[in-house]
C-alpha cells in the first residue's frame, strides 16, 4: 500500500529517502555502529586490511568512536590492482551476485563485487539520488549511461526501477536514436554524462528538434567532471534542471552523493559512505569546510568493504543545513584531482596508461603530450607524439601504419578512441622540471 | 650504383617546408630534385641533393628528423612508352616499388626517374642484368 501512496507526498520524497533527514546524533550513532561492523568484517575476511591493521597494532576493537577511523591505514587504487582480480573480496563467490570493472592504471581493470544486499543498498542510494532530483513514479527516464561492466548504466537502472519510474535502457551512443526516443516516448528525465548530453543537444538541433519543446524537465549527470558553465548551458539549451551526482566503482558506483533541488553541493549518503577530507600531502584529517582530498569508507558494503579509500578528488564538506532540509553533509562539486587521472566519456585514464601504450609500440618513450579538447560538446583526447629517428620512414605508408599502431595500442589499454598526431622533433612544448603531460583545454572551449 | 636520398618529416603547418629548405640553403646544399608525399597531418620530403650527409646534418641541426635511404636513378627513354618499358622490366624481375618520382632534366636530355625499391640491392642487380641503365650518382649530379 505504501508503494502506491507515497507519491502523494510530492516529488522529491520517497519513504526510502527518510534516511536523508536523520537527526545528526542518530546518524552519527548509526555510522559508528556500522563502522565497527565493517572494520570487523574487513579484518576478518580481507588479508590486506588485517595485515595493515596488525602492523599498526590495531584490531577492530580499536574503533571506539568515529574519530578512531583516522587511525586506520588508507586504501589506494593500486591496492585493487595489486590484489587483482578478487583479492579484496570479503564474501565467498557463492554470495556474490555481480561483478563490475573499470579501467586501472596499467591496463588491468579494477574489479568490484556486490552481494544481493549490496545491490539493494546500491538501488536505495540511487533511488534517493533520483528522488532528490524530483524524479518519481510515472516519470519516463531515458538512461544513457553505458550498460555493461561500467557501473553507471546498471546503477542508475536499478535506482530508477526501485523508485517506480519507467526506464528506457538506451545505454550510451546512437545519438539520433536517443533524440528520437526523447521525443517519441515523451521522456521526462535523462541520465547521461554531461559532455554526451551537450552533444545530444547539438545533434537534436541539427535534426530540427528543440529539446525545450519536449516534456524533458530534469537531467542527472555524472561520471565526469563538469563546469558550472556547462550546467548553465545545459539548463538553458535543453530547458531542464541539471543535477550533479557523484560516485566511483571502488565505493559502489554512482550513488555516493547527489544534488537536491537546492543544487548547492552534493549530499553524501553518509549512512552508507563515510566521508573524510584529508590533506593529500600529509594524510591528516581536515575539519569540515576545509578543502582537501575526499576519503571514503563504505559502512555497509559486504562483498567488498573499502576502508579509507583515497578518491584523489579534491573537494570540501559542508555541514551547514541545506535549504532542502536534508541533514546529510554536502560535498562541493569536484573540480580537480590530486593525481593526474583524466576522465573521458566516463572512462578513467591515467597518463601512465598512454605511456604504457607508447612503450608497447616503440620500445622507448617518445616525447609526447596529451591534449584534452571539447569538440562539438564531446570530450576528445588527442595524443601528440614527436617522431624519433628510429621510427621515421621515408615511406608514407609506414608512418601512417605507425600512427595506426599507436592508436590501436592506446585503445587496447584504455578502451578509448584517441586522435593520434605525429609531430616534428622538439615541436611539442616542454616544461621546466616535472614534465607536464596533460593539457586540458576543455575549460577554454565550451 | 645506388644513390643516397635524403628524407625528412614535415608537419602540415605553414612555414615548415620553407624552414627545411632554408636550413639546406644556409649550408649551401643544392637540391637537384624532390618529391613531397603528404597525408592529412604531415608530409615526407624526399630530396636528391649534392651532399646527402651534409644535408642530413643541416636538417638535424635545424631540429628535423632526417634519414638517408638508397634509391636508384634509372634512365628512361624520353618518348612515348619509355617509362612503361622500364616498369615492364621491374615487373618481370618481381621488384617491389615503394614510390618513384622524376629527376629534373633539361629538355632533349635523357629522362631519369628516381625509384625507391623495397630491396635496392636486388633491384640494382636485376636492372643491370636486364640491360637498363642505372645512372651513376657522379654523372647524375654533374649538372
Amino acid at each position: 500500500m505504501l508503494r502506491e501512496n507515497w507519491n502523494d507526498a510530492g516529488p522529491g520524497f520517497h519513504p526510502v529517502s527518510s534516511s536523508d533527514y536523520l537527526p545528526a546524533a542518530q546518524l552519527r550513532d548509526l555510522q559508528l555502529r556500522r563502522l565497527k561492523s565493517i572494520v570487523g568484517r574487513a579484518y576478518a575476511h580481507v588479508p590486506l586490511f588485517r595485515e595493515r591493521m596488525d602492523a599498526r597494532g590495531l584490531t577492530p576493537a580499536s574503533i571506539e568512536s568515529l574519530a578512531d577511523l583516522g587511525r586506520l591505514p588508507f586504501t589506494v587504487k593500486a591496492d585493487l590492482r595489486d590484489t587483482y582480480p578478487f583479492g579484496l573480496f570479503a564474501s565467498p563467490m557463492s554470495e556474490i551476485v555481480r561483478l563490475h570493472a573499470s579501467s586501472g592504471t596499467t591496463g588491468k581493470p579494477i574489479v568490484v563485487a556486490y552481494t544481493a544486499e549490496d545491490i539493494q543498498v546500491w538501488s536505495s542510494v540511487m533511488l534517493r539520488t533520483f528522488a532528490a532530483a524530483g524524479i518519481s513514479r510515472g516519470d519516463i527516464v531515458q538512461n544513457a549511461f553505458g550498460y555493461g561492466l561500467f557501473t553507471g548504466g546498471l546503477g542508475a537502472h536499478y535506482g530508477l526501477e526501485a523508485i517506480g519510474a519507467t526506464v528506457v535502457p538506451v545505454s550510451g551512443g546512437n545519438t539520433d536514436r536517443q533524440v528520437m526516443l526523447l521525443r517519441d516516448f515523451r521522456v521526462n528525465a535523462i541520465c547521461a554524462t554531461p559532455s554526451y548530453f551537450l552533444h545530444l543537444i547539438e545533434r537534436a538541433a541539427e535534426l530540427g528538434i528543440d529539446l525545450r519543446d519536449l516534456p524533458l524537465r530534469a537531467g542527472v549527470f555524472g561520471a565526469e567532471p563538469w563546469t558550472p558553465e556547462m550546467r548553465q548551458r545545459i539548463e538553458a539549451d535543453a530547458g531542464i534542471k541539471a543535477f550533479d551526482i557523484y560516485g566511483l566503482s571502488e565505493i559502489i558506483g554512482p550513488g555516493v552523493a547527489s544534488e537536491c533541488s537546492a543544487q548547492s553541493g552534493l549530499h553524501v549518503f553518509e549512512d552508507h559512505f563515510y566521508p573524510e577530507i584529508i590533506d593529500p600531502e600529509t594524510g591528516a584529517v581536515l575539519p569540515d569546510g576545509e578543502e582537501g582530498e575526499l576519503v571514503l569508507t563504505t559502512l555497509s558494503k559486504r562483498a567488498m568493504p573499502m576502508i579509507r579509500y583515497r578518491t584523489r578528488d579534491i573537494t570540501r564538506l559542508v555541514a551547514e543545513p541545506c535549504a532542502c532540509g536534508r541533514t546529510l553533509r554536502r560535498m562541493e562539486r569536484v573540480g580537480r584531482r590530486s593525481d593526474d587521472m583524466m576522465i573521458i566519456h566516463g572512462i578513467n585514464v591515467f597518463p601512465s596508461q598512454i605511456e604504457a601504450a607508447l612503450l608497447a609500440v616503440e620500445g622507448a618513450l617518445p616525447h609526447y603530450r596529451i591534449v584534452l579538447r571539447r569538440e562539438h560538446g564531446l570530450d576528445q583526447m588527442h595524443v601528440e607524439i614527436e617522431v624519433s629517428p628510429e621510427f621515421f620512414s621515408d615511406r608514407i605508408g609506414a608512418m601512417e601504419e605507425l600512427r595506426r599502431r599507436i592508436a590501436h595500442s592506446i585503445h587496447n589499454v584504455t578502451g578509448l578512441n584517441v586522435a593520434v598526431r605525429l609531430a616534428e622533433p622538439h615541436s611539442l612544448p616542454r616544461s621546466e622540471g616535472k614534465a607536464k603531460r596533460v593539457w586540458d583545454e576543455r575549460q577554454d572551449s565550451q | 650504383m645506388k644513390i643516397s636520398q635524403l628524407s625528412t618529416f614535415i608537419e602540415n603547418r605553414s612555414g615548415r617546408l620553407r624552414a627545411a629548405c632554408e636550413a639546406l640553403a644556409a649550408s649551401g646544399i643544392n637540391i637537384h630534385t624532390l618529391c613531397l608525399a603528404d597525408s592529412r597531418d604531415f608530409g615526407i620530403l624526399r630530396l636528391i641533393v649534392a651532399d646527402p650527409l651534409a644535408g642530413k646534418a643541416a636538417l638535424e641541426a635545424a631540429g628535423y628528423v632526417a634519414q638517408l635511404t638508397d634509391v636508384l636513378a634509372v634512365e628512361v627513354a624520353d618518348s612515348a612508352g619509355g617509362l612503361a618499358r622500364v616498369l615492364a622490366t621491374t615487373d618481370e624481375a618481381g621488384l617491389d616499388i615503394e614510390y618513384m618520382y622524376a629527376f629534373s632534366t633539361a629538355p632533349g636530355q635523357q629522362a631519369v626517374v628516381i625509384i625507391r625499391f623495397s630491396d635496392p640491392d636486388r633491384a640494382l642487380a636485376e636492372l643491370q642484368r636486364r640491360g637498363l641503365n642505372v645512372v651513376e650518382p657522379v654523372k647524375l649530379l654533374q649538372g
